[in-house]
């Protein structure tokens, strides 16, 4: 009998591989690369430079008034004096330190969700999410057990940016589910239902929506009934996300193959156990992106609460520049808005990647 | 293999009666009359399109059947839910793509429909789940994703998950046909320890082999009729019905 002998896997041509390899392969690999390499080298040296002195090296860093800012560079000292107003708004002074403790609640309480060997941890965000808005709300709004009340009025800053992000967000998602399942459901009164609500708050501008919660729904409203601004901002924002989310859950939904169900359904798995072990879990994970996609756009959208005259970091900023003692402060004022801006929008992109890859059970059809 | 000499009961497994259905204006189905003792194992076969797959799939309501009657274990299928799901407990099922879970782990998706439909405890879940998987041989496997594992495993496990339930009936449908051809013997080897063992199975298969040494009987089906059914050794010696002789002799080479 004949056997064969296989041939030794051999390394790859040098050039192909390691620094070199790659500078030639991305940077290098013909002239019009060449030159257009060379050409980004000459833009970055165009506009990073005065950045970098703008922003750090000629910027004053310290002081109290405008009149400390001499070097010509960024004066960081009005972000510096004015920082309570854009992180709190009108809280009063006094009292910031609740919204310091709803800060950290948040971080403590939401830490042992992210140890992986943290047991029964299900039960313990369940629970977590019926606690913690509650505690919040007591600690922001007060009103019981000695708290004396702020009323939302005075909630202002990166405080009501995340206050409406967070709650927009929470609320938004688990509608958004019910109204995709209710979209793709049997039962034609709720799929008319579900579509009408879907067609009808993706169909308007959240600006039209935070305007009609504000100005016209009060008309509706029974003589007498007060029902706070912030709570009817909130309540649009809810809704009209809910809109969006359902859509990108649906297209989700409509990736999960035909078998994955009748396997469920086969074992004798009722409509809700089936959506909620075997179908939403599979559907979730792969609309990660499109669901980042959208709380990302939400938490960026949480400045047209301006419109309603309620103040988030960014009217909360730009309030600051009209003040007569820090005119002409206003780049300074956005810079710093579009940094804290981006730093949660990248940390959601960044969280939402690694959730990707955790949850990747190497299963590629 | 031991031919057990049961006495018929006298309530059958499965009941069909005058069963009809319709995709759309298409006759998928045309008055289907069987009746399956405890025990027995039968195999369907007939040219794609005969309607085999869409006959064992209306016995646990994967299809509707719009006329007739179906009696599974002494419980009617009507559009009664709690029918249905009474009638799914006791019914497993094993599909040609095998369906698994891509998101959970192989030991996970066997104790799922244990522990949130028969309300098992997790534990015991996982004891019975360890128990079937060491059964189809694959035990070592109990960690892993499926999207790890080869077809023949994914099926073994797609058998084992459905035994995990402890049905009174097994539904295959088409187990093999999507097989790598050198992991088709694996599956066949699982499914004739499992009739060995008394179950009583519903196939829709082409592996002639397979039914001529476990089958009790060979149901020939076309166009959505029942055109002949006999034991194994009739059917393929001396089949009767000219399409039956037709078919067998286009895949029996």
């Amino acid at each position: 009998m004949q056997t064969h002998s296989f041939k030794p896997d051999l390394p790859p041509p040098v050039l192909s591989v390691g620094v070199l390899g790659w500078l030639r392969a991305n940077l290098f690999s013909n002239w019009f690369n060449t030159l257009l390499t060379f050409f980004a080298i000459y833009l970055i040296w165009l506009i990073v430079p005065p950045i970098i002195q703008w922003a750090f090296i000629n910027a004053d860093w310290t002081g109290t008034t405008r009149a400390d800012c001499t070097s010509g560079g960024a004066c960081w000292v009005f972000v510096q004096q004015r920082l309570g107003q854009f992180m709190y708004g009108f809280y009063p002074t006094e009292l910031r330190w609740r919204v310091d403790a709803t800060l950290w609640l948040a971080i403590i309480g939401a830490a042992p969700l992210f140890v992986p060997q943290m047991p029964r941890k299900a039960l313990y965000g369940l629970g977590f999410l019926l606690v913690y808005p509650v505690l919040a709300y007591w600690l922001l709004h007060g009103g019981l057990f000695g708290l004396s009340v702020v009323s939302t009025s005075q909630w202002g800053g990166l405080l009501l940016t995340l206050v409406i992000a967070a709650v927009g967000i929470s609320g938004a998602l688990p509608l958004g589910i019910l109204l995709a399942l209710g979209r793709r459901s049997n039962m034609p009164a709720i799929r008319v239902i579900c579509v009408t609500f879907i067609e009808f708050w993706r169909g308007v501008p959240l600006i039209t929506v935070l305007f009609m919660s504000s100005v016209m729904l009060p008309l509706f409203l029974p003589e007498g009934m007060h029902f706070d601004k912030l709570m009817r901002a909130l309540l649009g924002v809810i809704l009209f996300q809910s809109a969006y989310i359902a859509e990108v859950v649906r297209g989700g939904l409509q990736a999960i193959p035909k078998g994955q169900y009748e396997a469920a359904a086969a074992m004798g798995l009722g409509y809700w156990r089936m959506m909620g072990l075997v179908i939403l879990p599979q559907a979730l994970k792969l609309v990660i992106p499109g669901i980042v996609n959208t709380f990302i756009a939400l938490f960026k959208d949480t400045s047209l609460v301006i419109i309603i005259g309620l103040f988030d970091l960014l009217n909360s900023i730009k309030q600051a520049t009209t003040d007569p003692a820090w005119l002409g402060m206003a780049t300074e004022g956005y810079v710093f808005a579009a940094l804290v801006f981006w730093i949660f929008c990248f940390g959601m992109s960044r969280y939402s990647m690694h959730l990707e890859r955790k949850l990747d059970t190497g299963h590629k059809r | 293999m031991s031919e057990a000499n049961k006495q018929p009961s006298a309530e059958p497994m499965i009941l069909m009666q005058g069963v009809h259905k319709w995709y759309g204006q298409f006759h998928v189905l045309k008055d289907i009359n069987l009746s399956v003792q405890a025990g027995e194992r039968i195999v369907l076969c007939g040219p794609s399109g005969s309607g085999k797959s869409t006959a064992i799939r209306c016995l646990n309501r994967l299809e509707e059947h719009q006329q007739g009657r179906i009696v599974v274990d002494g419980t009617e299928l009507t559009q009664d839910l709690k029918h249905i799901e009474a009638v799914r407990r006791e019914v497993g099922m094993v599909f040609q793509h095998f369906n698994l879970f891509p998101h959970l782990t192989v030991l996970q998706n066997c104790t799922l429909a244990p522990m949130w439909v028969r309300k098992m405890p997790k534990r015991q879940a996982e004891e019975i789940a360890m128990h079937f998987l060491e059964r189809v041989r694959i035990p070592e496997q109990a960690g892993k994703y499926p999207g790890q594992l080869s077809g023949g495993q994914q099926q073994r496990v797609a058998i084992a998950r459905a035994l995990c339930m402890k049905p009174k009936i097994m539904l295959f449908d088409e187990p093999t046909s999507a097989l790598d051809p050198e992991m088709v013997k694996e599956v066949l080897d699982t499914m004739v320890s499992l009739a060995e063992d008394g179950m009583t199975m519903l196939c829709v298969t082409h592996e002639m082999g397979f039914a001529r040494t476990v089958a009790n009987r060979v149901i020939f089906l076309d166009k959505g009729e029942i055109v002949e059914q006999a034991d194994p050794d009739t059917f393929f010696t001396n089949p009767q019905n000219e399409r039956t002789q037709l078919f067998l002799s286009q895949i029996l080479h």
